[in-house]
């Protein structure tokens, strides 16, 4: 049974989802997080044993193409609504990786 | 104000050659002009190609004279792609975005002679039940000024509500067609999961989003989804059913039964919203058709399944928008570092409802708590799939009203989200499950706010839908009524 939502829970979450949070946006979240699974908590009431979850609905009649090889989008194109694209090297530039 | 007609008023003005397709534009473009300050259901309009195209649809007309859309101007939600045309999602992050290709969806309406007149305004990447959540400011509800379209998709209905347009798309995840169709006094479809290709659509939680369109009339929503519907390479989620012609079917009056979960409505519900409910079912059962109470004993549970489900989905699909490839980046500010780029983008080009559904998704699925919450959400999910199993042994649709309540006020609910997300009660288990659902207009409250009837089917079951919502609109007056604004 998880514990009560916790401000140190929104930090560590916003982290791992590379969202930086302002001290007024922590602070509500942990609020309203903690409301919604509270919220939440009444599945854990429902007998689930031994039932097969869902992850899509998907029959069996999907629309795969063959795995052949087709033309794919123009580099120009690709690189045309990039922050920081070099259509003479190709590249999408990033601030410094390594130190 | 000019009124445009229906789809097939529309198609058949100019195949007879009675109207040009350019002066239909411009009456819709003059339409959009004069409604646009006081509602704001448009992000972009698209004035010049929409009217070039119009005029190639004039040069050409007899090429184009039979096609189902043959000149009908459309509106499209701001997260379906259109090749050279800016595409948002209503989110800063996307403000400057220009798609290099067009969805499926789009494609197959300019196949068919639609005329794209513009993006509509929504939620952020199609996060709420308002379009309060718009980057770009809220859209209002035709029929009250003051209040919310409903949404996600609030612009699109608006729209059509206000008569700028005959026909537009929506996408659906939890109701964000048939919720603001409700509040808004049109007709919204929400296809069966598959049924329509989402290629270009941009995700919001894969396993729930569906295109559907929007109209005045049921007529009108099946012809456009007979345009859209059907299996697609560049999806392969995209079903291979055959693709029946919706219109056609809308005649046949097959024997239907309606299954109401009443224990469902027990608590929750204006008592307005409640009594133009059975005020629909007691014209339904006067014409014949047979009503019966049937139980959907987890429907109960389907909006924590939902917000679990979605959430987990929505955290890894947003996770693309990091200003690297395409979108807002940061200016770097104090920080020179990748990840601190990420960080400070994904920040200033979110908006509040989209970062607190990234972090509650990101959540459920960590380490420690996925079995808890997204596993157990999963596994509900399957739990309600059979209620609706059992319920179609025994009935051709489900009937609920579509929200628990009329239109609401701006800022009425926008403090609280977990209040907001109980507007979706009625129309997430058909994400949940897959099937088709559509709303139809059923009265109004004595404040002149439209209320909806939701019918649910069987999977790949439109015909049926459709056909029940067809056969209700024809004992009624409410697909005739105007709104304030457009009358």
């Amino acid at each position: 049974m998880p514990v009560a939502f916790t401000r140190a829970d929104v930090e560590a979450v916003a982290r791992l989802a590379n969202i930086e949070l302002t001290e007024e946006e922590v602070r509500v979240f942990t609020r309203q997080l903690a409301d919604i699974l509270e919220y939440a908590r009444q599945l854990q009431e429902i007998d689930t044993t031994g039932v097969a979850p869902t992850a899509s609905v998907l029959g069996s009649t999907g629309a795969d193409r063959a795995d052949e090889v087709v033309p794919s989008l123009d580099r120009r194109e690709a690189l045309a609504n990039a922050p920081d694209g070099h259509l003479d090297t190709g590249l999408f530039r990033v601030p410094r990786v390594i130190g | 104000m000019s009124f445009l007609g229906t789809v097939r008023e529309i198609r058949e003005a100019f195949r007879r050659g009675d109207r040009r397709a350019s002066d239909i534009c411009e009456e819709a473009l003059t339409a959009i002009e004069a409604q646009e300050p006081s509602l704001h259901a448009f992000n972009t309009v698209a004035r010049d190609r929409a009217l070039e195209r119009a005029r190639a649809l004039d040069r050409e007309r007899s090429r184009w004279a039979d096609h189902p859309l043959a000149a009908v101007p459309v509106a499209l939600k701001d997260n379906l792609s259109v090749r050279g045309m800016r595409t948002t999602a209503s989110s800063r992050i996307l403000e400057q975005y220009v798609p290099p290709f067009t969805a499926t969806a789009v494609e197959r309406l300019e196949a068919a002679g639609a005329i794209i007149v513009g993006k509509t305004n929504c939620d952020e990447f199609a996060m709420g039940s308002s379009t309060e959540n718009s980057a770009f400011g809220p859209t209002r509800n035709p029929w009250a000024l003051d209040r919310i379209p409903g949404g996600s998709s609030g612009g699109s209905a608006a729209a059509v509500a206000a008569r700028m347009v005959p026909l537009a798309l929506g996408s659906d995840t939890g109701g964000s067609i048939r919720q603001p169709a409700a509040l808004c006094g049109i007709v919204g479809l929400k296809p069966s999961y598959g049924r329509v290709s989402r290629y270009g659509l941009l995700a919001y939680a894969s396993s729930l989003d569906q295109i559907g369109p929007f109209a005045r009339t049921v007529e009108e929503a099946a012809i456009a989804l007979g345009v859209i519907a059907g299996a697609d390479l560049k999806d392969s989620t995209s079903s291979r059913e055959p693709v029946p012609d919706y219109a056609a079917a809308l005649i046949e009056r097959p024997a239907m039964c309606i299954g109401v979960p009443w224990k469902l409505l027990d608590e929750g519900i204006e008592p307005e919203v409640a009594s133009a409910f059975r005020g629909a079912l007691e014209v339904l059962r006067g014409s014949g058709v047979t009503i019966v109470d049937i139980e959907l004993p987890h429907a109960a549970v389907a909006i924590p399944t939902y917000y679990l489900v979605a959430t987990a989905e929505a955290s890894a699909n947003l996770a693309r928008y990091d200003g690297v490839r395409f979108g807002y980046r940061s200016p770097f500010g104090g920080s020179t570092d990748l990840a601190g780029m990420y960080a400070q983008t994904r920040a200033q080009g979110f908006g509040a409802e989209v970062k607190r559904r990234i972090v509650l998704g990101t959540y459920v699925l960590s380490a420690g708590y996925y079995d808890a919450y997204y596993l157990k959400a999963q596994q509900v999910r399957t739990l309600i799939r059979r209620d609706y199993e059992r319920a179609f042994a025994r009935v051709d649709v489900v009937a609920t009203p579509t929200s628990p309540t009329a239109a609401f006020k701006l800022g009425e609910r926008s403090s609280d989200p977990l209040q907001m997300y109980l507007a979706d009660v009625f129309t997430v288990s058909a994400n949940l499950a897959g099937l088709p659902a559509v709303s139809v207009p059923c009265g109004f409250t004595t404040d002149r706010l439209p209320i909806g009837l939701h019918l649910t089917g069987r999977p790949f079951d439109e015909t049926m839908v459709l056909a029940v919502a067809h056969h209700y609109e024809g004992q009624t007056t409410w697909a005739r009524q105007a709104p304030p604004a457009a009358a």
